[in-house]
Order: structure tokens, then C-alpha cells, then sequence
């Protein structure tokens, strides 16, 4: 009894440490504290930038601002991720097959313009606002997803595709139970860059009159307001690396059955 | 249980399979052999479709493949490879239960089921089950794959060259394992390899292809003793042709009954090719032997090895 206690106390203290050692809640909260403890840093930015008038961004609140920077990333990326792999899985279909170099080309010429040139055509055909950033940033990031799609799926086993083949799995199923499960980290590693870059990326989007926590950076560079730049980029930073240090976690858990030591040591124990 | 009648198959105008007419009975353990490009690989998998025939035609339990859905058919028959080809996301029991599940077998009845197979198959079920692929050795992988070809009960079993990767000791462990099964359940089982000790031992009837074409089929003993060309011979191995023979025969159908010898006993289950190695081995000319519960069963004599097939 004694025995067990300490063993579930020790237990308790590893997975205490671990979730201290872990760099995703720390991360976490650093990216809180900078969006509502901005303006708290007033004498800061004061001390540093004595000659502006106002140190700190206050047009708006970098709350609102992280929410609509948010709300343009999810938007412009669910689009990409929805075409991307949708267009990734059809051309690693036998009958999609001889459409893939074409796909592949139109993607990368999405990829190699820049999104900044986009917007100079977009806008006037779309009206100011957050609609031609969208478009610009779903091409911009639909390359990595289709790569790492396809990739993905041509990772997958031939053995592992024949034998769910002769073991009777209609093609539906061989996508959904074998291909896609075993392709997910991939996959997930493409949607990854594509959605980091995408967040850096957003911050644009104020230039066609959007608002994003690009809009301190742009009125800064315009009004020669470091302080405003400072501000934005690091909260942009911060939300890229949170996001970075998610998707870690999301892979680590899509490729669990790649290396399972807790399960391992479990199977071991009852030997 | 299935025909083939004048199939042929070409891949870009080279014919693999040609002409092809073969009868496989029900509880039949049949063995395709031939070397590689021989077509043996592509008629099993034009037994479940995964190989479609160009021409003639191949029934299944009296009808054409054909009329079947490919998968349907699939689900019918195991299916079991060389590289195993185990899902590496899921766990053993998750493998092994993939055709019950396309079934939409009740959940229960797939977790007795998985109990049931991995004990067959020597795999203590509370300690394998959850596994991961990865987690298991090239045999205990390779014996789950076995198990999930069998998961479903098929009326048929297909596998092609599924001890090809292993190591000998384990190659002979699963071969007697699959022998076994096969005595148990008298399933029809359709197997291919490039291995004739393989065949030999396992195969009620032998069919060995070059070109796509038959060129002998029987029983194992008249490949030995009565080869058709000598291609044939070749493959059976001129040198020790004797020694299979020997391979092929128990030491029961042998013994003298009631006599008595000294010595250490052997068993009478054994083929009289390990009774000739130990009669060379011990410098001896009779042996005593005993049967399976360890009671005498009389001696062999090493003038026995000669006697024409003493069963028949």
C-alpha cells in the first residue's frame, strides 16, 4: 500500500515536471501576457522611444486585433487545407493521376506570387477589406499543403495498400482506414508551414484596410512609430510559435503508434 | 472449389499466365512453385481479383469469378503476403479483426475471435493484443498476418510466399504451424513460393509453373520419383533426390512392430530423413522406437530405408 502510494506520488511529480518542461504552456501564457499586458509596458516603450508622442498602440485593443488576425488565418487556411488535400488525395487517385504535374504547376505558380502583388490586383476588383487578403493568403498557402498531401500518401506502404485491397476494403475505405491515417503526420506537417506562414504572412492584409495586428506594424512604418512595429510583431511572433509548438503536439499524438513507450512498458510489465 | 479453364494473362503483350486449365479441390493444400516470372504469383491473385484474367475462365464454389464483387470475394478468401503488410497504426487486434469488421461483426465477437486466433497461433492474447506492428518480431508479425488472413473464417486461403522474409528457424516453426492449421480446420489453401523443401513438406498437391505454363502437377512424392522434364529435376535438386524422399516418409510406417533393440529410442513421428541422419550420426543399424506417448513401438532397421513405400 505504502508501496503503491509513493509509486503514484513519484508518478504525480513526472508528470508535473513534464508539463513544466513542456514549452507549449509557457508559451502560451508569454502570448497572453503580451496581448492584454501591452499597454501595461507604456513606461517601457516611453523609456525606449522618448522622442514619441504615443509609446503604445491604442487605436484598438490588441485583443480585437488578435481576434481578427485570428479569424483571417482560420478563414484563408481552412480554405487552403480544404482545397489542398481534397486536390492532393484526387491526384493520387488512379483516375486523377495524369492530372497531378498540372495541379501541381498551377499550385506553384500560386506559391511564387507574392501575396503583396495579389492584393495589388485583387483590391480594386474585390474592394478594400479582409476579401482579397483571403484569396491572396489561400494561394499563398495552398503549395505546402498539396506537397505534403501527396507526399503523404505516396509514403504509405505498397504492402499496407495491397493487403487492404486482397483483404476486401472497397477504395473508400483503404482512403479513409489506411491512407489517410497513415499519411496524417505528413499531411499535418504541410497544413503546419502553411499555417505559420500564413500567420506571418496576415499581417498584410492591413494594407488593403483589414484589420490585423499587421495594422500597428503598417501605421508604424508609415508614421515612423517603431514602437507600434515592435508591438505588432510580437504578438505576431508569439502566435506563430504557439502555433508551431501545437501542431508539435498534434503530430506527436497522429504518429502515436510509431513509438508508444507507455504502452510498451505496460506490455513489458505483465511478461 | 475453384477452376481455371484456358486462363491467360498478359502485362504490355508479354503473356505471363498461358493457358491455363488447374482444378483445386475443397481441403486441398495446393502449392504453386516456380522461379520468379514463372506466373505462379499472378494466378493465385487472379483467384481474388486483385489480377483480373484477360481470357478463359476462373469459378469459385461453381461460379465465375466475375459475377462476385471483387470485394466481396476478397472478404471470402484469407489473403496473406510476404512482406506481411500489417497495418503499422493499428494494434494486433485491430489487424487481425479488419475483415470482421468489414463484415460488421458485433464487437464481442470479434474480441473472442482475436482471443481465439491468437492463441492458435501461439501468441499469448493478453499480452500481444494491444501491440502495435512495430512492437513484434519478423515472426510473431508475420504470425498475426496468418491470423488475420484466417479472421473470417474464409472458405479459402491465399498466401503468397508468406514465410519468404523469414529467418529458417522461424520459416520452420510457421510451416508447421500452417500445416497444423490446415489438419485442423481442412480449409483449401492455395500457397506460393520459390522453396521446394516448403512445398515438399507442405503440399498435398504441387503445381509448378514456367512461363506461365504447368509443368507438372501431383502429389510431392511423384515430383521426386517421377520427374516430367529436366526442368523438374533441376528444381527438385539432382543430388538429393533420395534424401527428399526419405523427407516425405514417417518413421511409423517403417518400424518393425514388437521387436526390441537396445539404445536410446526415437520417436516414430519422424520423417526417416532425420532417422537416416541419426542412424550416420550414431554409427548404428537399428534403432529402437516408440510412439508419441513414449510406449515401444518395435525398431527400424537401417535395410528399412530401402523398402518400397511401405504405407501403400
Amino acid at each position: 500500500m505504502k508501496h503503491t502510494l509513493r509509486h503514484e506520488s513519484a508518478g504525480k511529480q513526472a508528470a508535473w515536471r513534464a508539463w513544466l518542461q513542456a514549452p507549449l504552456p509557457w508559451a502560451g501564457i508569454l502570448l497572453l501576457a503580451a496581448i492584454f499586458g501591452m499597454t501595461s509596458l507604456r513606461p517601457l516603450f516611453a523609456a525606449g522611444y522618448p522622442q514619441l508622442d504615443r509609446p503604445i498602440y491604442l487605436q484598438d485593443s490588441f485583443w480585437s486585433l488578435t481576434q481578427a488576425h485570428l479569424l483571417i488565418v482560420l478563414v484563408s487556411s481552412s480554405a487552403a487545407m480544404l482545397i489542398g488535400v481534397l486536390a492532393g488525395i484526387g491526384v493520387t487517385r488512379r483516375a486523377g493521376h495524369e492530372f497531378r504535374s498540372l495541379v501541381e504547376t498551377v499550385v506553384a505558380i500560386g506559391q511564387t506570387f507574392p501575396p503583396v502583388a495579389v492584393l495589388a490586383i485583387a483590391a480594386p476588383l474585390m474592394g478594400f477589406g479582409a476579401k482579397p487578403a483571403l484569396l491572396a493568403l489561400t494561394l499563398y498557402g495552398l503549395l505546402p499543403i498539396l506537397q505534403g498531401t501527396i507526399a503523404g500518401i505516396e509514403s504509405v506502404p505498397r504492402a499496407a495498400r495491397e493487403i487492404a485491397e486482397g483483404l476486401g476494403m472497397n477504395p473508400r475505405q483503404i482512403l479513409w482506414h489506411v491512407e489517410l491515417p497513415l499519411a496524417a503526420p505528413v499531411i499535418v506537417g504541410g497544413i503546419r508551414t502553411s499555417v505559420i506562414i500564413n500567420i506571418g504572412t496576415a499581417a498584410i492584409a492591413s494594407t488593403v484596410g483589414a484589420k490585423t495586428l499587421g495594422s500597428p506594424i503598417i501605421i508604424g512604418l508609415s508614421g515612423f512609430n517603431t514602437a507600434y512595429v515592435i508591438q505588432g510583431a510580437v504578438i505576431v511572433g508569439l502566435l506563430a510559435i504557439v502555433t508551431d509548438l501545437a501542431f508539435e503536439q498534434l503530430t506527436r499524438y497522429l504518429a502515436r503508434w510509431r513509438h508508444n513507450p507507455a504502452l510498451l512498458l505496460r506490455t513489458q510489465a505483465t511478461q | 472449389m475453384i477452376e481455371f479453364h484456358q486462363v491467360s494473362k498478359q502485362f504490355e503483350r508479354r503473356t505471363v499466365v498461358d493457358d491455363l486449365t488447374l482444378t483445386i479441390a475443397q481441403g486441398e493444400f495446393t502449392v504453386f512453385i516456380g522461379a520468379s516470372g514463372s506466373g505462379k504469383s499472378t494466378t493465385l491473385k487472379m483467384i481474388n481479383r486483385l489480377i483480373e484474367h484477360d481470357s478463359g475462365y476462373i469459378r469459385f464454389a461453381g461460379e465465375e469469378i466475375r459475377r462476385f464483387k471483387p470485394e466481396e470475394i476478397r472478404r471470402r478468401m484469407g489473403y496473406a503476403i510476404q512482406s506481411i503488410g500489417l497495418f503499422p497504426h493499428w494494434t494486433v487486434e485491430q489487424n487481425i479483426g479488419t475483415v470482421p469488421q468489414l463484415l460488421k461483426w458485433p464487437r464481442t465477437r470479434i474480441r473472442e475471435r482475436v482471443t481465439e486466433l491468437l492463441t492458435l497461433l501461439h501468441l499469448e492474447p493478453e499480452q500481444f493484443r494491444q501491440r502495435y506492428p512495430h512492437q513484434l518480431s519478423g515472426g510473431q508479425q508475420q504470425r498475426v498476418g496468418v491470423a488475420r488472413a484466417l479472421a473470417a473464417d474464409p472458405e479459402v486461403l491465399l498466401m503468397d510466399e508468406p514465410f519468404g522474409a523469414l529467418d529458417p528457424v522461424t520459416r520452420a516453426a510457421l510451416q508447421i504451424e500452417i500445416a497444423r492449421i490446415h489438419q485442423l480446420s481442412g480449409r483449401t489453401i492455395v500457397l506460393v513460393t520459390h522453396d521446394i523443401d516448403e512445398a515438399l513438406r507442405l503440399a498435398d498437391r504441387i503445381v509448378l509453373l514456367d512461363h506461365g505454363r504447368i509443368i507438372q502437377q501431383g502429389a510431392p512424392a511423384s515430383f521426386l520419383t517421377d520427374p516430367a522434364n529436366d526442368l523438374v529435376r533441376d528444381f527438385v535438386g539432382r543430388s538429393d533426390i533420395g534424401i527428399k524422399l526419405l523427407a516425405l516418409e514417417v518413421v511409423s510406417h517403417y518400424a518393425r512392430p514388437g521387436e526390441v533393440v537396445a539404445g536410446v529410442a526415437i520417436s516414430n513421428t519422424l520423417s526417416l530423413r532425420e532417422a537416416l541422419s541419426i542412424f550416420v550420426e550414431r554409427r548404428v543399424s537399428s534403432l529402437p522406437v516408440v510412439d508419441a506417448q513414449g510406449k515401444p513401438a518395435g525398431a527400424l532397421h537401417f535395410a528399412d530405408l530401402l523398402k518400397p513405400d511401405a504405407a501403400s
